[in-house]
């Protein structure tokens, strides 16, 4: 098990958000703590995606705090935001890799703006073959997008993602789309990059398998609220049908 | 009154467009003076607008030029004016003709391209990858297009004339035994920088228009595939009426001033 300190990078309080006359997020508060793994799970269209895309300003909240390593997102001009998501890595569930790009010139895309974050005698090259060799894809380095299998378009948007060396990674659907073989390699991926980075994570999933191999902590988002919270192994053995449901 | 609220529908939605095109073209000049410049970006697209438009450019207005002389010669020769036939394909290619000729079928090749590109990385997310790594994807894509179109459209106005003025150089040839000295001294007699000045600052508004909707509609595209057709195909057809508006004010300041 994974040593979580007791401290939080990251804090939703309150957040709502309306689509029309559709309340997606209803009041929904988290708090996400240095090192954890914090799975969330629930149905389709109960505000999951929404509530991350809200936290990288994709997404503007009607109304809510959301405070990451202890900035208030609604204080930050557009540089101090800018600044503040390269701390964020953000993988897509479509991985949204640049396709006009190669696995080299995607990988090199957010170092442009950002390089000055590292030291002065690291280059470009090193850090996009470092990230390429933790994901194990070095040899895809001069490939097209459209030349990869999804599996190897998830890693790659994984080492994107690391490329920044952000503290808090956000998974949208890591494992969807994916087959099984597959879905348990990326996984662990996702645990040995906790385990290097030290990074804080919330991961969106609908996945029963790649919860309780990742998370330390779950949330259960229904119709925009937290419905339940705690381990794996504490909403396994819930008697409520809700939480029941997601386990069979 | 029930049957009139589609239409007030239609010309609210038609007035909000325009207004988030002028807010889309007020951004573009915000952020073409602002830091970081993508030269790269600019030189790519550049590239990618001039280079591969340009065997497009010129075979069109090498058809141009044979069939206007070709349509024209009859007529001329029954007043016995096929003398005056140089100076007329010249004043009309470089005035009218090859600007706006050359500048549909950009925004049909071009336009068409930039909508269904930005409208497919919308759709894919990958606009939305590009915020989050903290780059600004308007100033990566959309400031880069709309200068390239904007620079290169004009010249690619040049080389469709020119292959115009070619192209009737042949069939003069052909049917007049007329010289390539003799028919360009003609051309070149014939045009006056009247001619040449408005007709070429026109075109810079035309690609600018060309690069300014096939931008707003990629950018802006609603999600989904069909969303990706929609915004090419508005992208053209948004971009060919704004260019015959554009070509009517240009003709209309010209008259006036010149």
């Amino acid at each position: 098990m994974i040593d979580v300190k007791k401290k939080p990078i990251l804090e939703i309080k309150n957040l709502n958000k309306k689509f029309g006359d559709n309340q997606v997020l209803n009041g929904f508060n988290l708090e996400l703590f240095e090192g954890e793994n914090l799975v969330v799970m629930g149905k389709s269209g109960s505000g999951k995606s929404v509530m991350i895309k809200c936290l990288v300003g994709l997404i503007e909240p009607d109304s809510g705090s959301i405070k990451v390593m202890g900035k208030e997102l609604t204080n930050l001009n557009q540089s101090q935001f800018d600044n503040l998501r390269t701390e964020i890595g953000f993988l897509f569930q479509g991985s949204a890799l640049y396709d006009s790009m190669t696995v080299r010139e995607n990988l090199e895309f957010p170092l442009r703006r950002h390089i000055n974050r590292f030291k002065s005698h690291t280059n470009t090259k090193t850090l996009v073959e470092e990230a390429l060799t933790n994901v194990g894809l070095l040899h895809a380095i001069d490939l097209m997008p459209s030349e990869l299998s999804g599996g190897m378009k998830r890693r790659v948007a994984i080492a994107r993602t690391l490329i920044l060396k952000p503290k808090i990674i956000l998974y949208d659907e890591p494992t969807s789309g994916l087959d099984p073989i597959t879905s348990k390699e990326i996984i662990q991926l996702m645990v040995n990059i906790q385990e290097q980075h030290k990074t804080s994570s919330i991961i969106i999933t609908h996945d029963v398998d790649c919860a309780r191999v990742i998370a330390n902590r779950m949330i259960l988002l229904i119709n925009g609220k937290n419905y339940i919270e705690g381990s794996y192994t504490d909403l396994n053995k819930s008697s409520d049908e809700k939480v029941k449901a997601f386990f069979k | 009154m029930k049957q009139s609220f589609p239409t007030i529908t239609k010309i609210k939605n038609f007035f909000i467009e325009i207004g988030e095109l002028t807010y889309f073209s007020n951004r573009f000049f915000k952020e073409l003076f602002s830091t970081p410049f993508e030269f790269k970006e600019l030189l790519r697209q550049c590239y990618y607008v001039g280079n591969k438009s340009l065997g497009l450019v010129l075979i069109t207005g090498f058809i141009i030029g044979l069939v206007l002389t070709i349509q024209t010669r009859p007529t001329l020769e029954q007043f016995g004016a096929e003398a005056w036939m140089p100076s007329m394909v010249s004043i009309s290619l470089i005035r009218e003709i090859g600007p706006i000729i050359t500048a549909l079928i950009c925004a049909g090749r071009i336009g068409s391209g930039i909508g269904a590109e930005l409208g497919s990385m919308r759709v894919t997310e990958q606009i939305d990858a590009m915020e989050v790594s903290g780059t600004n994807p308007f100033k990566y894509l959309v400031v880069t297009r709309i200068l390239a179109t904007t620079l290169m459209i004009p010249i690619l106005v040049i080389f469709g004339d020119a292959m115009g003025l070619l192209g009737s150089f042949i069939i003069e040839n052909l049917k007049g035994d007329v010289s390539f000295f003799l028919y360009f001294d003609k051309v070149f007699h014939a045009i006056e920088f009247s001619d040449v000045l408005p007709a070429t600052i026109k075109t810079f508004f035309f690609g600018y228009a060309i690069g300014l909707v096939g931008c707003y509609k990629g950018y802006y595209c609603n999600k989904g595939t069909v969303g990706v057709g929609v915004a090419a195909n508005s992208a053209v057809v948004y971009a060919s009426m704004l260019l015959f508006i554009i070509d009517f004010i240009a003709v209309f300041i010209t008259d006036i001033f010149i």
